[in-house]
């Protein structure tokens, strides 16, 4: 692993220490929210499957109502008597938050159009339609709510999977890049800054051997000399 | 207040209008495209669309992903189910977990 290009200085060494310490912290941090991203992500896809599967099948009984109809009406009469709606969809979009990741929740509120606001989801008369129009409609109505909870579910799967593989590759950068080459610099560093420490304690060692030489040597020219005094 | 919209062939999206949503009846990919990025942009909060045009519309489709609306989901038209409804949530696993571990072996 490269070590970072910087100088083997006591200054660097401590603010790596330090990026040393964010960076470890940080990855513990990242891995426990992946690790609890993955498990909401893994029971919320279990349940979006089970939910698909379901209003697809109903979706298609939906589907073969509506044939039905239009085979017993022509499709101009079926187009008339489906052509203004009588209730409208009031979507409201709120926001929940789920281990920082903004998902949307949906809450939906049907709004009869027609003064009263009797339970009638029919937006034709029944002189002129089939029954199993009303059926097919009917069906629909009910695998509505469905729906809508399909769609918030499958969003917010949508939004946690994509997260989870932002987070992942943010927890793979600091475990197998960052941190090794934090490490590998701080012992860079080290090192250097032993070596550098050995260097001159030997710097040192020689230069006082050197000046206890030369004291001798002045001991031993004084001695002499003194010698030389006495005797002569 | 945000809006639900349908975009598929017209077949398919009647029923859809019966209920009070907004129906966009489209004949080719082309045309569901532009659609979709038109109401995309008109504050959807939610996009059904069927299968026959997902297949052709996953890259655009593919921009919504992150975003908080609208939510665009396939839904099987009257000419059937594709799978690519249930192959898109295969595909939200794969990604988050690196393998596909909920559907193994069972298509």
């Amino acid at each position: 692993m490269a070590r970072l290009n910087v100088n083997p200085t006591r200054m660097v060494l401590t603010n790596l220490k330090k990026q040393l310490k964010v960076a470890v912290r940080g990855h513990k941090l990242m891995k426990d929210k992946r690790d609890e991203l993955m498990k909401r992500f893994l029971e919320l896809a279990r349940e979006n499957k089970a939910l698909r599967e379901e209003v697809e099948a109903q979706l298609m009984e939906v589907y073969a109502s509506f044939s039905i109809a239009s085979a017993v009406m022509t499709p101009d009469m079926m187009e008339e008597a489906l052509m203004f709606p009588k209730q409208g969809v009031k979507l409201t979009v709120g926001s929940k938050n789920i281990m920082s990741v903004d998902v949307p929740v949906f809450d939906f509120e049907t709004e009869s159009q027609s003064a009263g606001g009797e339970s009638n989801i029919f937006p034709y008369g029944f002189a002129n339609t089939s029954g199993e129009l009303d059926t097919a409609i009917e069906k629909l109505s009910d695998i509505f709510p469905k729906m809508l909870k399909l769609a918030a579910m499958e969003k917010e799967a949508g939004m946690l999977s994509d997260e989870i593989e932002k987070t992942r590759r943010r927890v793979n950068a600091l475990e197998y890049v960052k941190i090794p080459q934090y490490q590998e610099t701080i012992r860079y560093i080290t090192m250097k800054l032993d070596e550098d420490e050995r260097g001159n304690q030997t710097r040192l060692m020689k230069v006082k051997d050197m000046m206890v030489a030369q004291a001798i040597e002045e001991k031993k020219e004084r001695d002499k000399e003194a010698y030389a005094e006495y005797a002569g | 207040m945000a809006k639900i919209g349908v975009i598929g062939d017209a077949q398919s999206v009647l029923g859809f209008k019966a209920f009070g949503l907004d129906v966009f009846a489209c004949n080719t990919a082309q045309e569901a495209a532009g659609k979709l990025h038109q109401i995309a942009k008109e504050g959807y909060g939610i996009i059904y669309i069927t299968e026959r045009f997902c297949r052709d519309l996953q890259e655009e489709m593919d921009v919504y992903v992150s975003a908080r609306t609208p939510a665009i989901i396939p839904i099987p038209g009257v000419d059937g189910n594709f799978g690519i409804g249930i192959s898109n949530v295969k595909k939200s696993v794969e990604r988050a977990v690196g393998a596909d571990i909920l559907f193994g072996g069972d298509n």
